[in-house]
């Protein structure tokens, strides 16, 4: 099966994150960019699949030069090798065009399954999967918690509000995968050293026959107008349990009228 | 005046969920609005029309109900075409992001996620980075394709006589490719949902084991709220999946958060840092859940909160 996984660099959740004061996008220069988390469920669903009916496992991100690290990453998971699609004039590239230049590449790849993870946790947009299949008129199974291949038959269990679904679709398709569904595992030391010598192709905006005013800033459907950080939470009263913390806390509820 | 479509969330279990009623409260600065309901509505006009839905857009069957979302983004981007709305307003559920998705590609439209509130002329508010920013922002191409976030707005009632139409829904083979074989409804009692719920008491890795988490239950249970979990909570086994809040689980921002045995962890922050106010209890000192509590006990949750539970029905 020719899988190809869908991963994004984004800034690391951990640290402070913030827009670029110039234009409003995501800062991501002088940020500490990590591969998004969701992602690494993604490559090991993939990497899961290979080992257990073969094939081949391709890592496709679109993203600045920088994000070759992540890359790299990826690929001393297991993955065979990758595709960039890097660009100057998709800065600021908002979901729609995102999705275009993503269906365009996954074009040159003949995938017959396409896994990402279900948001990043940048954008936390959580579209994509859906674009993508919408784009490219092959199926969606979203929010996989499960994921079984059966010959050319997909079957996702995803969760919902009330419980769960079960969806089945055939390949070729796209599925997106929540952290419940299995545990990455770590890069080996020899894993780290084989990704350094993996294939990594480089893609333009012309190769794929993109405009560049079909991307980035100069394209996108949606602007940022203003961004300010949120005052951070100051911290209240603090008492210690003395034996009537309970009745103590109860009493603040009151006050506040919760109870 | 304009119409604004709805896109309802609804259930049979739930009725129709609060944030359809907040939707339907921000389409009314827009415009006319029209809810668009996928399935039976029958149970669910009088409430839409209580909080101002001049229509209710009805599609159902198979074709539509029988298949992932593809065929409810096709039927709202028929609407679009046919009755030319001033925006569409859709959960920011799982759903609701999907057929946004599907839909501002259809019509090569912008698209704006998690808003908490629009402005009359379109611009939306979203708060991003977990929590941590603010951002106006506004779609540039198109109409305003919005998703809001649950618990954004208070719903106030507006009491309209919803017309009714059914629709006729045209599907084509590509919507169809992804088949729903089965819906599981698990039993979740008689608690609020998650996302909507005024209050959320939720336990963490301090709470121990699944067993204890009744104890969780019991407060939240006592003050009418739902139950969340942290991720350590869940990873270890403690409660399901679908409770956690945090940056990998669900977003809340209930009037009351309460964290129980919960360190605070920027994961578990990223998913309830909004919450108007935040009550912890935690026997670390030093934990950084208290850094933006409001209130907080340094204490054993097992004394702490039974204690609080007592003390809630006495005052009963």
């Amino acid at each position: 099966m020719n899988i190809v996984v869908l991963v994004k660099q984004v800034p690391d959740s951990g640290a402070e994150r913030t827009l670029s004061a110039s234009d409003n996008t995501v800062e991501r220069a002088s940020a500490n960019n990590v591969i998004n988390e969701m992602d690494e469920y993604a490559i090991e669903e993939a990497l899961k699949i290979k080992e257990a009916h073969g094939g081949e496992v391709t890592v496709l991100t679109m993203g600045p030069a920088g994000a070759t690290d992540s890359i790299r990453k990826a690929l001393s998971m297991g993955p065979d090798k990758a595709v960039h699609v890097q660009d100057d004039a998709l800065h600021g590239s908002c979901a729609v065009a995102t999705s275009k230049v993503l269906a365009a590449a996954l074009g040159t790849l003949n995938a017959d399954l396409i896994i990402a993870g279900a948001e990043s946790t940048d954008g936390r947009v959580q579209v994509m999967p859906h674009m993508l299949a919408e784009r490219l008129g092959i199926a969606a199974l979203t929010g996989a918690r499960k994921l079984t291949v059966d010959g050319s038959t997909l079957t996702v269990e995803r969760q919902t509000d009330e419980g769960y679904e079960v969806v089945t679709a055939s390949t070729p398709a796209v599925v997106s995968v929540w952290d419940t569904i299995n545990e990455p595992r770590y890069p080996s030391f020899k894993g780290i050293m084989a990704a350094k010598k993996k294939p990594v192709q480089a893609l333009s905006l012309a190769d794929l026959g993109i405009a560049a005013d079909e991307v980035g800033t100069a394209g996108a459907t949606s602007a940022v107008l203003e961004f300010a950080a949120r005052p951070p939470r100051s911290a209240g009263t603090k008492v210690s349990d003395e034996g009537d913390g309970g009745t103590q806390l109860v009493a603040y509820l009151a006050t506040e009228k919760f109870v | 005046m304009a119409e604004v479509l709805v896109v309802v969330e609804a259930s049979e279990a739930a009725g129709v969920k609060k944030v359809t009623l907040e939707m339907l409260t921000i389409a009314r600065t827009l415009g006319s609005p029209s809810a668009v309901v996928f399935g039976d509505a029958s149970a669910f006009t009088d409430k839409l029309g209580e909080y101002g839905a001049e229509k209710v857009y009805v599609a159902t069957g198979d074709d539509v109900e029988g298949y992932l979302v593809a065929p409810k983004a096709t039927v709202v981007a028929d609407l679009v075409k046919s009755v030319q709305p001033a925006a569409v307003l859709l959960g920011s559920t799982q759903e609701g992001k999907e057929i946004a998705g599907r839909l501002a590609v259809k019509l090569d439209n912008g698209l704006l996620t998690d808003a908490v509130d629009v402005a009359a002329d379109g611009t939306a508010t979203q708060v991003v980075f977990a929590g941590s920013g603010i951002v106006k922002s506004k779609v540039t191409r198109g109409l305003p394709i919005v998703t809001i976030r649950p618990n954004s707005t208070t719903p106030s009632p507006a009491p309209a006589t919803p017309a009714v139409e059914q629709l006729t829904v045209n599907v084509t083979e590509s919507d169809k490719l992804t088949k729903v074989v089965e819906r599981v409804t698990e039993q979740k009692g008689s608690r609020p949902e998650l996302t909507e719920a005024s209050i959320v008491v939720s336990g963490g890795r301090g709470v121990g084991n699944a067993d204890n988490f009744k104890l969780v239950e019991e407060l939240a249970d006592l003050l009418g709220g739902a139950v969340g979990a942290s991720r350590a909570a869940v990873d270890s086994g403690y409660y399901p999946h679908q409770f956690q809040v945090g940056q990998t689980g669900k977003t809340v921002s209930p009037q009351l958060y309460v964290a129980l045995g919960i360190s605070g962890a920027i994961q578990h922050r990223a998913g309830m840092q909004t919450s108007k106010t935040i009550v912890a209890v935690n026997k670390d000192a030093e934990a950084p859940i208290f850094e933006l509590a409001d209130y907080g006990v340094v204490g054993d949750l097992f004394k702490v909160v039974p204690q609080a539970a007592d003390e809630i029905r006495k005052r009963k």
